[in-house]
């Protein structure tokens, strides 16, 4: 900690602005919350305070007017699937740039660091036909296979670097007990990497749950589509109706909310992995 | 060092899945699109090769010159402001011992949130009688009586306005990191010799922070790029053009107006445009520039 950047009295002025920029960024998302549980009634005088009357009815309500049934289903299974899907082929490829150092590696790193600097606009319309060819649109194993590839270079690089710290005598030993490198990867890597396996899962689905872009694309069947794209139309159906909108964008912030409480760390130290080097 | 193995194809078993899935959805597409653009296809029927004169058009498009400018201008937008406030909660969090991680926890929270529901909190604090426009009135102070989303002079600026807002906590925690790594016998120095905060933080901070400074640059020009999500919800690039962002023109002509062709045609720019970001910075690097 740097104590002797600042002096103790000193502090104040600090928390003073800090406070300022804390408040900015959380009461916005204080008001949407109040207004989840707020009346409708009560938006023309009250638009930003808590409510007077806590009213819970909205989450049914909305749970209902927008099938949420269907389409919290939609999304959990985007999320486990692309989740699954990528966390495996990203840790046997962090394993092998890892622990295996295939000739050619550095050819591999460079090609899929060069992959998460591709815009997505420049291969969604041939992606969109390619799907539209192979049947895909509108099913969400095609979204998850798209989420995965979009993730797997991130979760790749964040395996690899956790698993290059592994001692290699681990994998020496097991080498001479006869273990093939099948079984190393899955009796000694995969138990060791628990916790890299987390953060690069929580992070997958975060972003799987949140995404917008290739939902809106894909998926234009409403039965299919994810909490994001269902919650844009519903602004539009309900435009007026903030207490059933509020609920709404609320149920889409709380498995997030609540995952973000459990795992801070995780979340903040995986989201930031990539805009640090190692 | 090969020493799991004597075969080394075992160590490309591991990999392909990765390539072969990467290739699939974002290789070979992008590869397609980079030949599309030198097409007329619409996605039906015969492909026509017409060689640059989806560039030349485009250069003529006044739509595709504004929406350039605006991401100019959104880039040169985010290069300050959200880095500015950054920069400062950074240097404030590090000169304090309590409160730190409540402060970071509320500053990176709206960075978890989906673009969705960002934009519906702000369409309503925006909104003219709802939100803080209604609150001002009730109040008697004439401020937001129009919603700046849908206000020609101000919807740019909206949109990128509720980017940052989500987006500026990102840039604290990464900062933040590299300010714990500075020696602190080096502000211990400057302390002797009776500098300011703000000497602290230009001769000590900014230089021993550069490398994280000068990467968090390079992601914010490279991610000003296919800025789509904020502009699409909150304006859809208008009214008029006012807030039109290369990204969702190239949408609307994907998607909307099916130019195959002239969509390729933009995409490609984006490409060599962000190759071009990413060689620079990698030039600058071998050059001996720590970054």
């Amino acid at each position: 900690m740097l104590v002797s950047n600042f002096r103790r009295k000193e502090a104040i002025p600090n928390h003073f602005i800090l406070i300022l920029f804390a408040l900015l960024a959380v009461l916005p998302i204080l008001v949407l919350f109040f207004n989840s549980i707020k009346p409708f009634s009560e938006f023309g005088l009250n638009p930003l305070g808590p409510p007077s009357e806590v009213r819970l009815q909205n989450f049914p309500d909305a749970w209902i007017a927008g099938e949420y049934t269907k389409i919290f289903f939609n999304s959990s299974k985007l999320v486990f699937g692309s989740v699954i899907l990528c966390l495996a082929v990203s840790l046997l490829a962090g394993f092998s740039l890892a622990k295996l150092n295939p000739k050619g590696s550095t050819v591999i790193a460079i090609y899929l660091l060069v992959g998460i600097s591709i815009p997505a606009q420049l291969y969604i319309l041939p992606l969109f036909l390619l799907w539209k060819e192979l049947s895909l649109l509108n099913t969400h194993i095609g979204l998850i296979i798209i989420y995965s590839a979009l993730n797997a270079p991130f979760a790749t690089f964040l395996i690899r670097s956790y698993m290059i710290r592994l001692p290699d005598e681990l994998f020496d030993a097991a080498k001479l007990d006869g273990a093939n490198t099948f079984q190393i990867f899955f009796r000694i890597a995969l138990p060791l990497s628990w916790p890299v396996i987390l953060t690069a899962g929580l992070i997958i689905g975060l972003a799987v749950w949140n995404e917008f872009l290739f939902a809106l694309t894909f998926i234009t069947d409403p039965n299919f589509k994810p909490m994001a794209t269902i919650l844009f139309s519903f602004q539009a159906r309900f435009e007026n109706n903030y207490a059933l909108q509020s609920a709404a964008a609320i149920m889409m912030v709380a498995p997030i909310a609540l995952l973000f409480m459990l795992f801070q760390r995780r979340f903040i130290s995986g989201l930031t992995s990539g805009g640090l080097k190692e | 060092m090969n020493f799991l193995s004597n075969k080394s194809y075992i160590a490309w078993y591991f990999v392909i899945p990765v390539v072969f899935i990467h290739l699939f959805v974002i290789g070979i597409p992008s590869i397609l699109s980079l030949a599309l653009c030198l097409t007329d296809w619409s996605g039906l029927g015969k492909i026509n090769y017409v060689g640059f004169e989806n560039f030349i058009e485009l250069f003529d498009d006044r739509y595709f010159k504004k929406a350039i400018f605006h991401n100019i201008l959104w880039t040169i937008i985010f290069l300050t402001v959200p880095v500015c406030i950054a920069l400062m909660c950074a240097y404030l969090l590090t000169g304090i011992k309590r409160g730190q991680m409540f402060y970071r926890l509320a500053f990176f929270f709206p960075y978890m949130l989906a673009s969705v529901v960002n934009c519906q909190i702000w369409k309503y604090l925006f909104h003219p009688i709802h939100g803080l426009g209604g609150f001002f009135e009730s109040i008697g102070i004439e401020a937001l009586a129009s919603s700046p989303f849908t206000t020609k002079d101000t919807s740019l600026y909206a949109a990128a306005f509720v980017d940052g807002w989500h987006f500026w906590g990102f840039l604290v925690v990464i900062y933040l990191t590299g300010m714990y790594q500075v020696d602190n016998h080096l502000y211990e120095a400057a302390d002797i010799e009776g500098a300011s905060k703000f000497q602290k933080f230009r001769y000590i901070t900014l230089p021993m922070i550069r490398p994280i400074f000068i990467f968090s640059l390079m992601i914010i020009i490279i991610w000003s790029v296919p800025v789509f999500d904020y502009v699409y919800i909150l304006t859809g690039g208008g009214p008029a053009y006012s807030s039109e962002v290369v990204a969702n023109y190239l949408y609307t002509h994907a998607f909307v107006r099916f130019n195959v062709g002239y969509a390729s045609a933009v995409g490609t720019l984006m490409f060599f445009y962000v190759i071009f970001i990413v060689g620079i910075f990698g030039l600058l690097r071998r050059l001996g520039w720590e970054i």
